[in-house]
């Protein structure tokens, strides 16, 4: 027969402040464990959102981002004439050749500097990437310096909200829109006309290509048609996938220095819980002692000790994710250490991040309470009624 | 001697419960020495740099590179001893894991950073030779490199895979110095440029100044923007340090993550001990009374419960201390040359031990108010 579980909650609620700094305790890791996975994912998210299913990005061979890369017009020319590109509404190819540059802004909080990424765009640009849209002000004219920030810059960089002035490459550029591209990457840039930005920045090549394939599965022609091709020095790549690996150094330096840390606190967590629950053993020896002697088997102490362990992990795990759920509301501004430039992202809860880290909080919970447990269980009847 | 002895044995009353609490506190101190460490790290750069030194870039960012002609138009600035310039050239050894910082460097830079000593031969041997490359001694180790090497990159700013001889490995002249670091020649890299990509040749990434005196660092960095002013490549002047600030303040909101982390983990490991103490005062609430009763004070009471929770915590945080050496040295194995500089400062170990003590005074607060305050009559008829 088991021990009543009622039993075995009340006794949590029994020694209140014990339990309470436990599960405290154990709560704190959790809540460490579940933001920093969230934020792996919340950097993840934005990055693999950025990408479109169908778009291709082209770079140089062997540049790892479009800042180092550079397209020469020929080349771009070549590209541009492939016939697996689809067509829009214009009757033009659905290509984007763009210069892409990093600038110096000084943050509005701090007024530290990060570097942003200034991209030109054409109307073709626009129609790529269906998930950007304006929100506030208009769209910048071709052939002036306007600009549009998104949403990020705009609000986290000085000079980059609407109306407000930006100075780069000799010129005042004035916003004259901010736009919401649905939390991915683009929301960390400001965008401009193309030519504008090439001629502002004396380029006379751009940074990168974007196309829209006109079947998704033409992708592998189209590569091995850009890299086979003798006077083209490029690679083609999946938008989703190019975007996806760029967010890889800083997404596993943020899961390797979480985990890392989560690991050590749940050492001091397990400890606690080891902590408590002898407590609980040996101040109710007696209790156990009673128990055994009333037929209940010691396979059932050991379930109610290892019970009221999980129970306490549970609480700890449920109150931890309640406090990581609140972080969501937050965004987080850094550089990303591969591109060099600034990108906000914020914290995903995802339900896989529930259920592992409510498992993390459990298996604290049971290894913590394993050893008590085993100790309540093998205890001698006689013994433990003569203790009190 | 009575008292010393009575705290001990108090101490390791319940041996296991003092040993988990003690584990905890290390692994928590450790941790958190860890954390500052890693913290450290990522201000070596800017804690290394002297102050008579000056760094020009351009005003944009610095993805946007200078004429090479800037060079001796900066030398004639008043202030301004000696110039040199570099160019980062970000090529991947064998594999994008194998991170380390190259640059190109002109022929004076050498001078400007005595920190880096190197042996006069190689020195020569480096300078003679146009495809010559130096290695800092912690570089060299990780991928054991032996001067006559040849270390293929492969570029992705400048397309292409260059091979370079090594020459020479330097030291660094203080602990600080960062010893991780690739060069080899800008006359090289220009003129395989030059080759290929005329438009992008003849440009320098930072040009680095040798101060006269270095209380002008003010005057001659504005000396130095005043010149280019108006010009197609405006320049950004500022000292070493704040250059290399620059590149902290971008990973700002991780840092200040990693710090907040390291004091949970102090709270956390409070909560544990303050816990133990709590149940350690409860269960001797009787012998508390008892002291009272043959006519020990209040004071002496508390006294117990600290010096006991005091030993614990300081017992735990010496030996946190001595596992933070290990543990540092295994971190900067694993993470590899991300994080030059690698190094734990005094000034960690005293947090290290002020964390402890402080963990200690927590923790028995509470049991030690509540212990004075125990009615003897109350105190003797409590039951563990």
């Amino acid at each position: 027969m088991a021990v009543p579980f009622g039993y075995i909650a009340r006794n949590l609620v029994a020694r209140r402040l014990t339990t309470v700094l436990t599960a405290g305790g154990m709560a704190l890791v959790v809540y460490v464990f579940a933001t920093v996975l969230m934020l792996a994912a919340g950097l993840e998210q934005t990055l693999v959102a950025t990408g479109q299913d169908d778009n291709v990005v082209v770079i140089r061979r062997s540049s790892q981002t479009e800042v180092q890369s550079g397209i020469p017009r020929l080349q771009a020319g070549i590209v541009e004439s492939l016939p697996q590109i689809a067509v829009g509404e214009d009757g033009r190819p659905l290509v984007s050749k763009e210069p892409v540059v990093l600038i110096n802004l000084p943050k509005r909080a701090t007024g530290k500097p990060a570097n942003v990424v200034i991209r030109g765009v054409t109307s073709a640009g626009l129609a790529l990437r269906p998930q950007v849209k304006l929100v506030e002000g208009r769209m910048f004219q071709p052939g002036t310096a306007e600009v549009i920030a998104g949403r990020s810059i705009a609000d986290g960089f000085q000079g980059a909200g609407l109306g407000e002035t930006l100075r780069f490459a000799s010129r005042d550029w004035t916003v004259v829109g901010v736009f919401d591209a649905g939390h991915t990457g683009f929301d960390s840039e400001i965008w401009g006309d193309a030519e504008q930005m090439l001629q502002a920045f004396r380029r006379t090549g751009f940074s990168s290509m974007l196309f829209r394939l006109n079947d998704p599965d033409d992708f592998d022609a189209v590569k091995a048609a850009i890299e086979s091709d003798p006077r083209l020095q490029l690679e083609a790549k999946r938008e989703k996938r190019f975007y996806a690996e760029q967010s890889e150094a800083l997404s596993k330096f943020i899961s390797y220095l979480g985990t890392g840390i989560s690991i050590i606190f749940s050492i001091g967590a397990v400890i606690g819980a080891a902590i408590t629950m002898y407590a609980s053993v040996a101040s109710r020896t007696a209790e156990i002692g009673t128990l055994r002697a009333l037929g209940f088997s010691r396979g059932a102490i050991l379930s109610a000790f290892l019970g009221e362990a999980l129970l306490l992990g549970l609480l700890g795990g449920v109150v931890g994710l309640i406090g990581a759920s609140m972080m969501q509301a937050l965004s987080i501004s850094t550089t990303n250490f591969q591109t060099f430039a600034e990108i906000a992202f914020s914290f995903a809860l995802t339900p896989k991040i529930v259920i592992v880290s409510l498992i993390f909080a459990l298996a604290m919970g049971f290894v913590g309470g394993f050893l008590p447990a085993a100790r309540a269980a093998r205890m001698k009847i006689v013994d433990a009624l003569r203790a009190a | 001697m009575f008292v010393p002895l009575l705290v001990l044995r108090n101490a390791f009353r319940h041996k296991l419960r003092t040993t988990l609490t003690v584990v905890g506190i290390i692994v928590a101190i450790t941790a958190f020495g860890l954390l500052r460490t890693i913290v450290d790290a990522w201000y070596a750069g800017a804690n290394a740099s002297s102050a008579a030194r000056l760094v020009t870039r351009s005003s944009v960012s610095l993805v946007f590179l200078l004429p090479l002609n800037y060079a001796p138009k900066i030398r004639q600035v008043p202030g301004v001893e000696s110039v040199a310039w570099a160019n980062w050239f970000g090529g991947v050894y064998i594999d994008e894991r194998n991170f380390f910082a190259q640059f190109a460097i002109s022929p004076s830079y050498l001078d400007l950073y005595p920190e880096f000593v190197l042996k006069d031969a190689e020195r020569k041997a480096f300078l003679a030779d146009r495809v010559g490359a130096l290695a800092g001694r912690k570089l060299a180790d990780k991928y054991g490199w032996k001067i006559g090497d040849q270390i293929p990159l492969r570029g992705t700013i400048y397309p292409g895979t260059w091979t370079f001889t090594l020459r020479g490995i330097y030291d660094g002249a203080e602990e600080g110095t960062d010893t991780s670091t690739f060069f080899f020649h800008f006359d090289y890299l220009n003129e395989a440029i030059k080759r290929q990509f005329p438009r992008r040749a003849d440009q320098a990434g930072v040009f680095i100044e040798q101060l006269r005196n270095p209380e002008d660092a003010a005057a001659v960095s504005a000396a130095i923007d005043a010149t280019f002013r108006n010009s197609l490549a405006e320049t950004l002047t500022e000292t070493e340090k704040a250059f290399q600030l620059g590149f902290v303040a971008m990973s700002e909101a991780i840092l200040l993550a990693i710090q907040a982390v390291s004091y949970v983990v102090i709270v956390i490991i409070m909560a544990v001990m303050a816990n133990t103490m709590a149940m350690t005062a409860r269960e001797r609430y009787g012998e508390y009374a008892t002291f009272k009763a043959l006519g020990f004070g209040n004071g002496f009471v508390a006294m117990l419960i600290f010096a006991e929770s005091l030993g614990i915590a300081l017992f735990g945080g010496l030996l946190g201390v001595a596992f933070t050496f290990p543990m540092a040295e295994l971190f900067a194995s694993t993470v590899g040359s991300i994080l030059s500089g690698f190094r734990i400062s005094e000034e960690t170990i005293v947090m290290q031990l002020v964390a402890a003590l402080v963990i200690g005074v927590v923790a028995a607060a509470v049991p030690a108010w509540n212990a004075a305050r125990v009615r003897i009559v109350d105190g003797l008829r409590a039951i563990g």
